[in-house]
């Protein structure tokens, strides 16, 4: 087979692809047809590794089966022994290899021209795309670290800021630039080794820094956002090498990511400027008075037993409940389940409502629920529950804060003023469920917990769950 | 190929992005950024060719192999990951469906 064939056969084959792929990634969006999507975007992937094995530039294939076998298991070995609770980190983390892998491609494909193996038709494009290449690879690799490590609990979630740090950005963020420039322009091979060394390093630290002030919080959004970053790596690279298949699968992935980040922001109601630079919840104190007085809160917590949950429960017609990152933390899923169960046993309807944002992933109470065997049916978005709150009888928070905070609707000063909330506050009694009486991730003073018809339900979401479930038990046996 | 058939494709490939996800339920939004993810690791055709160039150059060896290492564990693990959590979501009961299923035919 001569070049010229080959190359008709490859592209072709990269045609079907990126066919398969768009198909793929259209069905991932349906509930009934998402697994399926999965299935063929992978075959398209398949598909396009054997194609490029084809390729007439291949001609080693020892390091490649050695990549490729080395990779497999260890993914493999992720895949399986993840567990459901550590989904957001996981994808964190399996987001950096590709940002990595794209940083890699684009800087062998420095040292081969530069070793006078590749000639480019158009150096000065190259070289821009390598550089682009690395910045968003290296930015989309520490970022997704760094998010990975915060998730993990390795680093505090809290967000990190210290005085000047937007100079300090501004300034990376220059010299960055500044060196891809010179890098572009100049034809010195001395000068282009230190440029590349420089803004390779500068990009991996921008990563870092851009994620340090990012809250806990604020984490689905900035998943989403690197999410779309490894896409545009990927696409960078695809310019850089002139292959068309890792363009188009590369901007999918970048596009659809920009959307998933704006419906992200949307649901907090912030702009992205905002999630990214204001270092959401650093200073816990200035809400809470700091500012004024407008933010005082009144009255007090007021703690509630398991028994008098059963009690509050058991007479419960309609009940709501409301999960939140604390669900995670727990592993409360399948407790919660059961709770749900028995309640249904008793008269009661249960509906689950889901914020888009509660979490460290968008849609992570979704996964967690569906693996605890919560039906589909009985999760209920935010738009749809909250004007049925008035008549709930009972809502039960387990380790939400943010998202039902009435703060969002009532006090102008708020830093989430404005934000949509499931309105909580409405049902005739509220249960939260809470570790301890510190503020959540955000920071701020829930004002939910001072209400009048709100009762704390101190302790591990599990066990508190488990001490009210015992108690249903034992009246089913008396 | 060239740069302007890339930018063609690539600005077509964009606007079929934002098509594609604009109107999706949040409930499939962690599979989806999940899947997409796994997508991003098509960074792995370059990695091959960088990896199994062999122009006996031991950097671009080195490089292309750990390219195609990081993007395979991408590849595998976010498709695994996703088939994981998909599989997760059901309908009520399927079995008790299944068998009122059976039961009425």
């Amino acid at each position: 087979m001569n070049a010229a064939t080959s190359a008709i056969l490859i592209n072709s084959a990269y045609i079907v692809a990126s066919i398969l792929f768009i198909l793929g990634l259209k069905m991932l969006g349906r509930q009934a047809s998402a697994r399926r999507g999965n299935l063929i975007s992978g075959v398209a992937m398949l598909i396009a590794i054997v194609a490029t094995l084809l390729d007439h530039h291949v001609i080693d294939f020892r390091w490649i089966i050695v990549g490729l076998v080395a990779g497999t298991v260890i993914g493999l070995a992720c895949a399986y022994w993840v567990k459901m609770t550590s989904m957001p980190e996981m994808v964190a983390l399996l987001n950096g290899f590709g940002g990595l892998a794209s940083l890699i491609v684009g800087a062998a494909e420095f040292f081969r021209i530069r070793g006078g193996t590749v000639l480019p038709e158009r150096p000065i494009f190259t070289s821009a795309t390598i550089y682009l290449t690395i910045l968003i690879g290296g930015i989309t690799f520490t970022g997704s670290v760094y998010a990975f490590c915060k998730l993990a609990e390795w680093l505090s979630g809290r967000p990190i800021l210290f005085r000047g740090q937007h100079i300090v950005n501004s300034l990376l963020l220059l010299a960055t630039v500044l060196a891809g420039v010179v890098y572009v322009i100049s034809g010195d091979p001395q000068i282009l080794l230190v440029t590349f060394g420089a803004f390779t390093l500068l990009s991996l630290v921008l990563g870092w820094t851009l994620v340090m002030p990012i809250g806990g919080g604020d984490m689905p959004v900035i998943i989403s956002m690197l999410n779309s970053l490894s896409g545009l790596a990927a696409c960078a690279a695809g310019f850089v090498i002139n292959n068309n298949v890792l363009v188009v699968a590369g901007c999918l992935v970048g596009t659809s990511g920009v959307i998933l980040t704006a419906i992200m922001c949307k649901a907090m109601n912030r702009s992205l400027t905002n999630v990214l630079f204001s270092g959401f919840g650093a200073a816990p104190a200035k809400s809470a008075g700091g500012e004024g007085e407008h933010a005082t809160v009144e009255g007090e917590l007021k703690p509630i037993s398991a028994e008098d949950t059963f009690a509050v429960l058991e007479a419960a017609r309609q009940v709501v409940i409301i999960p939140g990152y604390g669900m995670a933390v727990s592993q409360a899923q399948h407790v919660v389940r059961e709770l749900a169960e028995i309640l249904e046993q008793n008269g009661a309807e249960v509906r689950f409502a889901i914020h888009p944002v509660a979490g460290r992933m968008p849609g992570h109470m979704n996964v967690l629920l569906a693996e605890a065997n919560v039906p589909y049916e009985q999760l209920v978005e935010m738009d749809a529950i909250n004007p049925l709150m008035p008549t709930m009888d009972v809502a039960i928070v387990i380790g939400a804060n943010d998202v039902v905070n009435p703060a969002a609707a009532r006090d102008k000063t708020s830093p989430i003023y404005g934000m949509p909330i499931i309105k909580a506050y409405e049902a005739r009694t509220v249960i939260c469920l809470k570790r301890g009486k510190g503020t959540g991730f955000s920071g701020l003073e829930n004002q939910l917990f001072l209400l009048p018809n709100t009762r704390m339900l101190y302790g591990d979401a599990k066990g508190s769950l488990q001490g009210v479930i015992s108690e249903f038990k034992s009246l089913a046996a008396s | 190929m060239d740069i302007i058939t890339l930018f063609f494709i690539f600005t077509l490939a964009g606007f079929l992005g934002f098509e594609l996800i604009a109107r999706v339920p949040s409930q499939l939004h962690t599979p989806l950024m999940s899947g997409s993810n796994a997508i991003s690791g098509i960074t792995i055709v370059g990695a091959i060719i960088a990896a199994g160039a062999d122009d006996g150059s031991w950097i671009t060896t080195v490089l292309g192999t750990a390219a195609v290492t990081l993007a395979m564990i991408n590849v595998i693990g976010g498709y695994f990951v996703t088939d994981r959590m998909l599989s997760m979501f059901k309908k009520k009961d399927p079995a008790s469906a299944a068998k009122k299923g059976g039961a009425s035919s």
